[in-house]
């Protein structure tokens, strides 16, 4: 057992991926399905507060490219479910654990979608946070978790860039539109920041996932790296983002930032945001409610194969 | 929990003519014609693909890697199969 988890750690630090069949540690394996199962709730759920919008989407050019993000949302949560079965898992135990409240998802979507610029700020700070996580899992160690994030990786940026276009618009719009902009910004602001997870001096998952190279980057430095980048783009929308406490620093090379409201992430991660209830809520309702497609097409698959079989014993 | 899941299948796809059909991943499907329609769905909305090959899952036999090393190990003594184990004079152009 020391011998098989010492080659474990040495495939891993000579960067060979490690693939369904091969040996792993037990906790390797139950960290990856809690990890990549959380990433699948997180699209699926995920698409609920943009599903919110697409019927009223403000022209048809935004109304299909909505609904073509909404769309790889989907499949996003397909590629992810699909890699977490490969660790031996079925899809109905990992969507049972997310409708009894024991699987997590990212925190993110238990905030609602109020107005039309809540679309171009979740297309640009909500996919932002998750493409600047998903690009390193592209390197994870585990080979079926990498691939899919390929995929994903992908498909991501025209969500960012067509959510920045919706808010670029709004800036050169009216006042109101121009308020509804900067409102937008200043609920997502601090949620968004939230999806990196508890600082590194309380994550208890890092160290761990860093050794195993499930995770390349710390949450802190992830976190850093996206408020960099925002800090900038926000000026082209002249905007703000609500931080009064941010500023370029020299001497670091990044910019500072407030403190997070830590007591607001334990809150809504314990399921007392302000939408909890609502999403899991609707996950269950569309689970039961295709209960009858899922049993249908089992039966007519089994009456073609009958016939199938019978015209077949006959021509013979 | 309903038992009557339905049964995972592994997707292939040609890129273009001209490629070897490549695995891409899998999905549930009750058959295989629902399978090849949510394949297109899932794995080529971007002109990924020019073909589609879709096999359930259980009819794959897989070589056990933990078997690997033995199973190719014959391969690896053998450099008389490789074009660089012969020596020839510089001057004979390409070969
Ligand atoms: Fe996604
Ligand atoms: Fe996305």
């Amino acid at each position: 057992m020391q011998h098989l988890e010492e080659k474990f750690q040495a495939k891993i630090d000579a960067e060979i991926k490690i693939e369904p069949k091969d040996w792993m540690p037990e906790r390797y394996r139950k960290t990856l399905i809690r990890q990549i199962s959380q990433h699948a709730h997180s699209e699926i759920v995920g698409m609920l507060p943009e599903g919110n919008w697409i019927t009223r989407a403000p022209s048809l050019r935004r109304k299909l490219a909505l609904l073509a993000k909404v769309q790889d949302e989907a499949g996003h949560g397909l590629y992810l479910y699909s890699a977490c079965e490969t660790l031996g898992v079925s899809r109905d135990e990992l969507l049972e654990q997310l409708h009894t409240g024991e699987a997590k998802y990212s925190s993110i979507f238990n905030y609602p979608t109020l107005t039309w610029a809540d679309m171009g700020v979740v297309g640009w700070l909500v996919d932002g946070a998750a493409i600047m996580n998903q690009v390193p899992l592209c390197r994870c160690s585990y080979g079926p978790y990498a691939r899919a994030m390929v995929r994903v990786c992908k498909e991501e940026s025209f969500h960012q860039r067509q959510g920045y276009e919706i808010l670029l618009t709004l800036s050169k719009g009216t006042e109101a539109q121009k308020r509804m902009l900067q409102d937008a910004i200043d609920r997502w602001w601090w949620p968004a920041l939230m999806m990196f997870g508890p600082s590194d001096k309380d994550s208890k998952h890092t160290l761990q996932s860093m050794k195993w190279k499930i995770k390349r980057f710390t949450n802190d430095e992830l976190r850093q790296k996206f408020v960099d980048v925002c800090a900038e783009q926000v000026k082209l929308l002249n905007a703000t983002l609500p931080d009064p406490d941010l500023k370029w620093n020299e001497e670091r090379g990044h910019y500072d930032f407030g403190a997070i409201n830590w007591e607001e992430f334990w809150q809504v991660v314990k399921g007392n945001g302000p939408c909890n209830k609502e999403r899991v809520e609707a996950r269950r309702k569309a689970y039961a409610e295709g209960a009858w497609v899922r049993e249908a097409a089992m039966a007519h698959a089994e009456k073609r194969r009958q016939r199938q079989a019978t015209a077949t014993a006959q021509s013979a | 929990m309903e038992k009557n899941n339905w049964p995972l299948w592994e997707i292939f796809v040609r890129s273009r003519s001209g490629l070897h059909h490549k695995h891409v991943g899998s999905l549930h499907a009750a058959d295989a014609a629902m399978a090849i329609e949510n394949a297109r769905d899932v794995y080529t909305r971007r002109n990924e693909g020019v073909s589609l090959w879709v096999v359930e899952s259980q009819h794959i036999t897989a070589s056990n890697p933990s078997e690997g090393e033995a199973l190719f190990d014959p391969a690896n003594d053998k450099v008389y199969r490789h074009p660089t184990f012969y020596d020839l004079p510089d001057g004979i152009g390409h070969m």
